[in-house]
């Protein structure tokens, strides 16, 4: 492998590049309209998407080897963060969730969307598949320390995130039918449980998907006025900036959680398909990365991420036509917002690493 | 952890694995394909629901109220205006520190604790970039002295509003009413979508009698608003049609020449033109400034006018029921002629008393000693007593009921404005139904002469007395002729000239009861010789004195004697010129005393102010 092209020298899928520029190009249009024409916002955005492409080519570089090397590291430093935050996070939106460095505030329990599939990729692939049952229930251990701290900030959207990452991973691994059913019961069962557990606005947001007309001007009003800006956007939409639903203020949260109604309404179906189109072709190449990753930890890692990465969009999407509660998650590489963004970047330098050292190896 | 793992269990991992993940694609897939087909049903299926929703949303309809008409004097006099009325008005999201800045406010302009108790339960109401009024009706001081003041106050502003006003104030009163604040019992007979942007009505009088005409058509306006409801951009503009503008009938000089007649008194003028029915003037007093009642009037101020004794808020011109008096011998005269229970040369011998047959009871005349040998003529010109009751005798209840019947008494005028008075035409069949009493003859000779239970109203007088003057017509009287476009300034004709014509008329007969009624103003006899004195034109009247209470058998009746509460009601009708009727006027007087000293002075003076030019022009 000589003649190796410059992508290649660099450890960048191009595949995965093409799409993701594509998405974040398709964000930063969609900032600008649902952020008020703001051009500041816009530009502010880029930076940070540009400082997060430089971190997903970095982290490119490094070998999957490495990579493994360091999960039980990553992992328990990521808990202490979460440790810390609890009793010395910053307060935001009635949750605490920030680290206050001085430069930029920073949430923890971002950087455990890559740690716990990390660990879990790192812990499974020590013996061969599928693993035993000791192994399943010690990783069920480790996935739920960091989802429950998350989950007490609370950030329930996080914590979601952050359980899907860990238990795809293990889904991958080839853990038993059986058992997946089994957990699932238990899930249900333990549900009332966990009901009784949740803060006052977690309930609200529950009882609100169950039934959002029931409070129109209160905690259903996100879903209805979402779902009006999607439904009126017909198929072609209203067209780029003339969204009435977000440019009058009716839809909350238009350029974070939200953004996805916006763009419905101001692109119609059309746009949508193109968007969905676009994601799927990042998670086809995605999964594509796991199958022909050549050591375990590399296709559980890829496969761990990438279904990360679809939850992602399906729980925004779900939430955003009202078919799943409201829960705190954006629409990835396209909602405003820098921490989520530069997570995501990460793991893709993470599949863009798998992706590429896998051919040296081979070589 | 070292990685190493044997060969064949690499291979069967990378079997499971490969499973796995294909089972995760298909799984994706179908979400993918879920999420599709919930986006096929909400942006195409249910895409006309949803537009429909989002027009809702952020399109609203707001009313533009259209501009109320302005109401002229026929001689082009403004009589009801809409004038700005300044309020001082906040903004509550730009006011930071409420209390503060009421208090500040107060040392600028008086604020009332009411004023302020109202302004803090709206600002509740209302949305926080909508202005709240904090005091209605600043005066010019306060607008001026708040201007000066005003970069202090960003979130304070004086606002001008079109408030209705009536130059004339109490001159105009009974003639144009008011409007006032729209409440509960207008919405159920207003077109409510037609004021939905309005907050005034008319309430009575003109005012209330044309108020589809003045008010005009409610206009549109489409707006684009956000959610907080703040207007972003006008989409669409139907504009408002305003109200059109009234003329009416009404002559404003005479009008306050007859207010101005009875100031101090109580009393009520109208003036008529008989070829057509237009009311030239229309006077009640005391009256009451109508302004009062636009913004809500105070409760001390309406309830001293609600309880005087004078009845400020009575129309007595429609409302007032007098005995007509003597003021009836003119019409009594023709029923007897049209019967013919008397011809016009017919006499009697009047002693200054009468007695039916077989009765001792006295019925004076008003002159002790008697006028002698007395004809329809004399007895209309000296208004003499005896020979009416004679001839009502002779006439009997019946015939003079249905002959005073003729002359729209005991009926409505119908003019255009309400709440006109029936009066009262006494008959047996009403005295059985109301009182269960049978009908005695002296009461058929106390009709006779405009006494006792007959009552009229100043305007039903009036419309007879113009059908003496234009030979036998009853013009429905009117106060309002036609109406002006704001905009194109097109005029509209508001009704037709409606009139009956007498069916007793005859020439003759009439002819007879004209010339007494000229001889009781320029005759040496006449009752009113006095108001007839030196008039550049010659007019025909009748006096009367319409009695308050009852005078015993024994007593004579002396005006000194008597409190101002209990003496005679004075009344003239009279029309002009003689010969070329222009002008039919009914004067009362209430506790005026005699007819011919308080009341005919009065017709003399508006007949002299109206025919000034014709007079003068004719030589």
């Amino acid at each position: 492998m000589e003649d190796k092209s410059l992508a290649q020298k660099m450890h960048i899928d191009m595949h995965l590049l093409f799409g993701i520029l594509l998405l974040c190009g398709i964000g930063l249009i969609m900032i600008y309209s649902a952020g008020g024409q703001d051009i500041k916002l816009v530009l502010r955005q880029a930076v940070i998407m540009l400082i997060a492409l430089m971190l997903m080519i970095a982290v490119a570089q490094i070998n999957p080897y490495q990579l493994q090397r360091w999960s039980i590291w990553f992992y328990l430093f990521s808990i202490i963060l979460l440790i810390i935050v609890l009793y010395a996070g910053h307060i935001g939106k009635g949750a605490q969730r920030w680290l206050n460095l001085g430069l930029f505030k920073f949430q923890p329990s971002e950087i455990m969307k890559l740690g716990v599939p990390m660990v879990i990729a790192w812990y499974i692939s020590g013996s061969s598949l599928p693993p035993a049952i000791m192994r399943v229930l010690t990783s069920c251990l480790m996935i739920m320390i960091p989802v429950l701290l998350i989950a007490k900030q609370p950030d329930l959207g996080t914590a979601l995130l952050v359980a899907t990452a860990g238990f795809a991973v293990l889904f991958i691994a080839g853990i038993s039918w059986r058992f997946i059913i089994s957990v699932m019961v238990i899930i249900a069962s333990a549900a009332p449980v966990l009901w009784h557990f949740m803060h006052d606005y977690q309930k609200r947001r529950v009882l609100t998907f169950l039934n959002p007309e029931q409070d129109p001007l209160g905690a259903g009003y996100h879903t209805i006025q979402s779902k009006i800006a999607i439904g009126s956007g017909g198929l072609f939409g209203k067209g780029w900036l003339n969204g009435t639903q977000s440019h009058l203020e009716f839809l909350p949260e238009r350029s974070t959680d939200f953004i996805f109604a916006v763009f419905s309404e101001e692109f119609g179906l059309m746009g949508v398909i193109l968007l969905l189109t676009a994601y799927s072709y990042i998670i086809a190449r995605g999964l594509l990365i796991a199958l022909n990753a050549q050591q375990t930890y590399g296709k559980l890692l890829a496969s761990g991420l990438i279904l990360t990465f679809f939850v992602y969009v399906f729980v925004n999407v779900g939430m955003v036509t009202g078919q799943l509660p409201v829960v705190g998650v954006p629409l990835p590489l396209i909602s405003h917002g820098g921490t989520s963004i530069v997570t995501l970047m990460l793991g893709f330098g993470i599949l863009m690493s798998i992706s590429t050292h896998r051919r040296m190896l081979s070589g | 952890m070292p990685v190493k793992f044997a060969f064949k269990d690499s291979v069967e991992e990378t079997r499971l694995v490969k499973k796995r993940v294909l089972i995760a694609g298909i799984a994706i897939s179908f979400l993918i394909v879920f999420l599709l087909l919930r986006l096929i049903y909400l942006q195409i299926m249910q895409h006309d629901h949803f537009i429909t929703l989002s027009q809702n949303n952020r399109v609203k309809v707001v009313p533009i109220p259209p501009i109320r008409g302005l109401i002229y004097s026929r001689d082009g006099v403004l009589l009801a205006e809409n004038q700005p009325a300044f309020s001082l008005e906040v903004i509550p999201e730009k006011v930071t520190d409420l209390d503060a800045l009421l208090s500040e406010i107060s040392t600028i302009v008086m604020i009332e604790e009411d004023d302020i108790r109202r302004f803090r339960k709206a600002i509740k109401e209302k949305r926080r970039f909508e202005s709240v009024p904090l005091k209605y009706n600043l005066d010019e001081a306060e607008v001026a002295r708040f201007s000066v003041d005003n970069h202090r106050f960003p979130a304070v502003e004086v606002v001008a509003r079109p408030y209705r006003r009536y130059p004339l104030k109490d001159l105009t009163a009974h003639i144009l009413g008011y409007v006032g604040r729209i409440d509960e019992n207008d919405l159920e007979n207003l077109d409510v979508s037609n004021y939905l942007g309005s907050t005034h009505t008319g309430k009575i009088g003109i005012e209330k009698a044309y108020e589809k005409i003045l008010h005009g058509q409610v206009g549109h306006q489409q707006v684009e608003v956000n959610a907080q409801g703040r207007v972003i951009r006008v989409l669409e503009r139907t504009p408002p049609q305003p109200g059109k503008n009234i003329y009416l009938t009404i002559d404003a000089g005479l009008q306050k020449e007859a207010m101005d007649s009875l100031k101090g008194k109580r009393g009520a003028i109208v003036a008529m033109d008989p070829n057509n029915g237009d009311i030239l003037a229309l006077a009640s007093t005391p009256s009451y400034d109508p302004n009062l009642f636009v913004n809500g009037i105070d409760h001390l101020t309406y309830n001293k006018l609600l309880s005087s004794k004078d009845t400020p808020l009575v129309n007595r011109v429609l409302q007032g029921t007098y005995p007509p008096g003597s003021t009836i011998k003119p019409f009594m005269g023709l029923v007897a002629l049209s019967y013919s229970v008397r011809r016009p040369d017919d006499d009697i011998w009047c002693p200054g008393w009468y007695t039916l047959k077989g009765s001792s009871h006295l019925y004076r005349d008003w002159k002790k000693q008697g006028h002698g040998q007395v004809d329809l003529h004399y007895a209309i010109m000296q208004s003499c007593d005896v020979y009416y009751y004679d001839l009502a005798n002779d006439l009997g209840i019946d015939r003079l009921h249905d002959g005073l019947t003729y002359f729209g008494f005991g009926e409505k005028t119908g003019i255009d404005i309400g709440g006109e008075a029936v009066g009262l035409v006494p008959s047996p069949e009403w005295k059985r139904k109301v009182y269960n009493q049978p009908w005695f003859p002296g009461e058929t000779l106390i009709a006779g002469i405009g006494q006792g239970s007959l009552l009229i109203t100043p305007l039903q007088l009036v419309r007879a007395t113009a059908s003496l003057a234009n030979d036998g017509h009853l013009f429905a009287p009117h106060l309002a002729f036609e109406s002006a476009d704001q905009i194109s300034n097109n005029h509209d004709l508001l009704q037709s000239i409606q009139s009956e014509d007498i069916e007793i008329y005859n020439q003759m007969q009439w002819n007879t009861i004209k010339k007494a009624m000229v001889d009781v103003v320029h005759d040496e006899h006449g009752t009113a010789r006095g108001s007839g004195y030196n008039a550049k034109y010659m007019f025909a009247g009748k006096t009367g004195t319409a009695q308050v209470i009852a005078i015993a058998q024994d007593e004579e009746y002396k005006e000194d004697d008597v409190p101002e509460e209990f003496q005679d009601h004075a009344l003239f009708i009279a029309y002009a010129p003689a010969e070329k009727p222009m002008i039919a006027v009914v004067v009362v007087v209430e506790n005026g005393g005699s007819g011919s000293r308080s009341a005919a002075p009065v017709a003399r003076r508006l007949f002299d102010y109206y025919l000034k030019d014709t007079v003068k022009g004719s030589g």
